[in-house]
């Protein structure tokens, strides 16, 4: 029986998510995570927040701290300033640290790291084994006298179906494909009912055409389990297709966090876009609407407040907003490589200074090398500049 | 457990903290277990300076100390390159060319191995010595009635060789097991022939795993005991046992065991300086392609013969000639050593010595694997010492520390079983290092986070995964505590008799005939395990030979 005045326990998943919903199912604010070799921190003044059922990535380049965010979060690092909360419970500051086995985060690792002497069955079942050091656990083995062999495979069986690994629980895990291990690694994080899955660069031991269909099983299944998922990644694609928000890392902290579209659409700094899509950054300078630069005049966007005129910018040259027409007039810019991407082709521009642009267009008209070419914002696309 | 309730929240100390910091008891754990390595030898040193550094020095610079270290390195330099020059073809013609019973003779050729040098000296001398079984055979039909003596260095280093060339042959060929054949494949399309790939690309490559046989190798010879001993060739370790026994002042004793000490630094600086950069000995990841063998055409045979040469002098020979003995004994009704008590005692310490070992390597090993530290790494260190000095000298460290420091201990099997533990700790702590290293950390964070505290991670996932290694290492341990004799001979109590010891005490009185069953019983119970662990090793690592 529940009294009213005590405190709600993760055994009622009702009032557990009401007030996920408020504080964020993941909350981290203002952590720091030294490794205490003298070495810059790999978190400083890192804050996330994620709400019950959210798909958050976080994209950052290799060494940016992505996974130890993720390692904090799971227990296997402390923090050294700041808090984390998992479930609305402190799990960590500078003076507690709940140990990773007492959080129920799932995690799956970027080598998936499944049991090599357990089945696939076994290998799902592991977080389900009566006794572990969850309130979860102990308050089921009290009600329900711990939870037997027949439970736990009835508990499996649906994840198991789900992640289409029916058929397969007999099996050891190496005798599995890369695409099969790696929905083990999630049907193993999965069953237990984690507060929150996270996945740590999960796709990047698979080749191209399996990582598409599976980014997209696994956005499904986690949206169908309404599970709260962080993901990691260096990939821009992926982090931009599966996510409802993105969390784009610079060293050690979050720069921006939006939506992918707003993201890829006002990225906050140079940084930021650099990070979110293949691009150049040329100097500019403001005149009036628009911005002055040798690959020629555009209208500006800029939502940092009012710019001045004639002050200094770089201005962001994206294939996605540029357009390109043979021109013998104007700025001296030229083709110097091309490559054919089926639909569409994209064409290297050079500018006076050296600099080299992408361009994408329709295959349709080709251009050839060392043909000179005009350059124009494609049809209501500003130009995105950033104060020097 | 105590430790998973109360770590709900752990409270961390403000000072700056490490990656990962080991559990305070694993710390201490190999903290005494690494100076439990040491202390002994310390000792040694202050037991030799005990009558003065003018008396020590005194000792060695007398002539026959020198004459001593002059034997003792040459047999090291002799069984050094002649392990290599048998290993080296033998790994070749056995990893990579179709050579005939291949696949046999790859576990065949390391058997000699098992074969205590001791005992393949008796059988040495009483075939190839005076009026031995050859000498006899060629008198009557060429009327020869004298051999060149097989005493002193040729027979030491014959038995030595054939006991040791296994180690290089072992290193050799898991090195040549892991080498991406790729590159012997370039090799081959560059227009170079089998043999000058072998020679310009193979042989290049496996100079690390070469000089660390050779290692393991020059290490037997400076630390075998009986082979010398029953081939009158004095070397260190016979010295200090004959010293030891008869000399009332120990410290002479002790002072050759420094001597011993330092021959074994010296050899283990040489590895290291040959091994040299060391980085080109790269090997790929992951399962290895199977490889075409080379084919041999015309020298197929010879091949075979050559290769089956060491086995026959160090197995078939030996095997032979004790079953012989066995049998005549037993017909003729002849006097024969007890067995049931030697065999008794024998598997008794092998087992006690195994399971001490093992425990005692489980801490430093997992230390050293999961927590990189100067101070890990200093206590592996430390516990490589048993594999550099030679048992004699293990041995005498103890007795002088049990008579000086801890007296209960002295003429006890727990003396002795630690005495076993610190030869065999590196065999031990290097099994379970190699299969820890197999175990990914991130699959034990994979465990934990899946809701089971630390200690349950450990009992449910990680020593399943490193059962495999801890086991073969408990079982080298077994292996090498059977046959292990000057250890036993110095530390072992008063009327505590093993097969190792029991053999040694009918061979020094040459009644060879008599140590047949006990012979045998210890090469058999060395032998099976043995031809287990290679066999093993083999199908777990390699696709080539199915």
């Amino acid at each position: 029986m529940r009294l009213p005045w005590r405190n709600a326990t993760y055994a009622d998943p009702a009032s557990e998510r009401s007030r996920n919903s408020e504080t964020g199912v993941i909350h981290l604010q203002g952590v720091r995570c030294d490794y205490g070799n003298g070495a810059a921190p790999a978190l400083d003044d890192f804050s996330l927040l994620v709400k019950a059922g959210e798909f958050v990535s976080v994209l950052g380049r290799s060494g940016a701290g992505k996974t130890t965010a993720l390692r904090v979060i799971a227990g296997f690092e402390r923090v050294t300033a700041g808090y984390v909360r998992i479930g609305g419970r402190l799990a960590g500051s500078s003076f507690v640290h709940l140990p990773p086995d007492q959080r129920r985060v799932g995690l799956v690792f970027q080598d998936y790291a499944l049991f090599p002497h357990l089945t696939v069955a076994e290998n799902v079942a592991f977080g389900l084994q009566s006794g572990n050091g969850t309130l979860q656990g102990r308050n089921e083995r009290r009600v329900n006298g711990g939870s037997g062999k027949a439970d736990r495979k009835s508990r499996i069986e649906p994840i198991l179906e789900m992640t289409g690994l029916t058929g397969y629980e007999r099996r050891y895990v190496h005798e599995l494909s890369g695409g099969q291990q790696q929905r083990v690694a999630l049907a193993r994080a999965l069953a237990p009912e984690p507060v929150a899955l996270l996945l740590d660069e999960p796709f990047s031991n698979l080749d191209r055409e399996l990582r598409s269909s599976l980014r997209r099983e696994v956005r499904e299944i986690v949206k169908r389990v309404g599970a709260t998922t962080i993901l990691v990644t260096h990939d821009r694609e992926e982090a931009l297709a599966m996510a409802d928000r993105v969390a784009v890392m610079g060293q050690g902290r979050i720069e921006q966090i939006g939506a992918p579209e707003d993201v890829y659409r006002s990225p906050v700094s140079p940084d930021v876009a650099r990070l979110v899509g293949p691009c150049e950054l040329i100097p500019g300078i403001v005149r009036g609407s628009r911005v002055e630069t040798e690959a020629g005049r555009f209208p500006l966007k800029f939502e940092g407040g009012a710019l001045e005129d004639g002050a200094k910018v770089q201005a962001l040259m994206r294939a996605s907003e540029l357009e390109i027409a043979p021109s013998e007039n104007g700025v001296d810019a030229r083709v110097v490589f091309r490559e054919f991407r089926g639909e569409f082709t994209e064409y290297s521009v050079m500018l006076p200074s050296g600099v080299v642009i992408r361009v994408r267009r329709r295959s349709a008209g080709a251009l050839e090398d060392g043909e000179r070419v005009g350059i124009q914002e494609r049809d209501g696309s500003d130009i995105i500049v950033f104060p020097v | 457990m105590a430790l998973a309730e109360t770590a709900q929240l752990r409270p961390v100390p403000e000072v700056t903290r490490l990656r990962r910091r080991p559990p305070v008891a694993l710390w201490t754990a190999a903290g005494l277990v690494g100076l439990a390595a040491v202390l002994p030898v310390f000792y040694l040193a202050v037991r030799a300076l005990d009558g003065g550094a003018a008396g020590a020095a005194e000792l060695l610079f007398r002539a026959r100390t020198l004459d001593i270290l002059i034997s003792t390195a040459a047999l090291i330099l002799t069984v050094t390159f002649f392990s290599m020059a048998i290993a080296l073809p033998v790994a070749w013609l056995t990893m990579r060319t179709d050579m005939p019973f291949r696949r046999v003779l790859s576990v065949v050729s390391v058997l000699p191995l098992v074969v205590p040098s001791f005992v393949l000296a008796m059988t040495a001398i009483s075939v190839a010595g005076p009026r031995g079984m050859l000498q006899r055979a060629l008198e009557s039909p060429f009327g020869i009635e004298r051999l060149p003596s097989i005493y002193g260095l040729p027979g030491a280093t014959l038995v030595i060789v054939i006991v040791s060339y296994p180690y290089v042959l072992l290193t050799v060929r898991s090195a040549l097991r892991r080498m991406d054949p790729s590159l012997e494949e370039a090799s081959r399309t560059m227009g170079y022939g089998a043999f000058r790939t072998f020679r310009s690309v193979t042989l290049p490559l496996l100079r690390p795993a070469l000089a660390a046989g050779a290692l393991l190798a020059a290490l037997y010879a400076l630390s075998d005991f009986g082979a010398v001993a029953l081939m009158r060739y004095e070397t260190f370790t016979w010295a200090i046992f004959v010293q030891y026994e008869s000399a009332f002042d120990r410290s002479i004793a002790a002072t050759l065991s420094l001597v011993l000490v330092a021959l074994a630094v010296v050899i283990l600086l040489a590895e290291g300086f040959t091994r040299g950069s060391g980085a080109y000995h790269r090997i790929s990841a992951g399962a290895v392609r199977p490889m075409r063998p080379v084919e041999l055409g015309a020298w197929r045979w010879p091949a075979f013969t050559f290769t089956m040469i060491p086995v026959i002098a160090g197995l078939i020979i030996p095997v032979g000639l004790l079953l012989f003995w066995l049998v005549r004994g037993v017909t003729n009704g002849e006097q024969m050593l007890p067995l049931w008590g030697p065999t008794r005692n024998s598997v008794y310490v092998s087992f006690l010595a195994a399971v001490v070992t093992l425990a005692a390597a489980v801490p430093v090993a997992v230390l050293a694997v999961r927590y990189r530290s100067i101070m890990s790494r200093l206590i592996e260190r430390a516990t490589y010492i048993g594999f550099g000095l030679p048992g004699i000298v293990v041995a005498l460290s103890l007795v002088f520390f049990g008579v000086n420091v801890a007296l209960p201990l002295y003429q006890t099997t727990a003396l002795l079983v630690v005495g076993y533990a610190m030869l065999f700790l590196p065999a031990a702590v290097g099994a379970l290092r190699a299969s820890l290293l197999q175990v990914s950390p991130r699959v034990e964070e994979a465990a934990q986070s899946l809701g089971r505290p630390q200690w349950r991670v450990i009992l449910t996932v990680t020593l399943p995964l490193v059962m495999p290694g801890a086991l073969a290492g408990a079982a080298i341990v077994f292996l090498m505590t059977m046959k292990e004799l000057p250890a036993t001979l110095i530390l072992s109590p008063i009327g505590f008799k093993t097969l190792a010891t029991s053999i040694w005490g009918s061979a020094t009185e040459a009644f060879f005939a008599r140590t047949a069953a006990p012979a045998l019983l210890l090469i058999l119970a060395s032998g099976l395990p043995t031809a287990y662990l290679v066999l093993r090793d083999r199908n777990r690592n390699s696709v080539d030979v199915s």
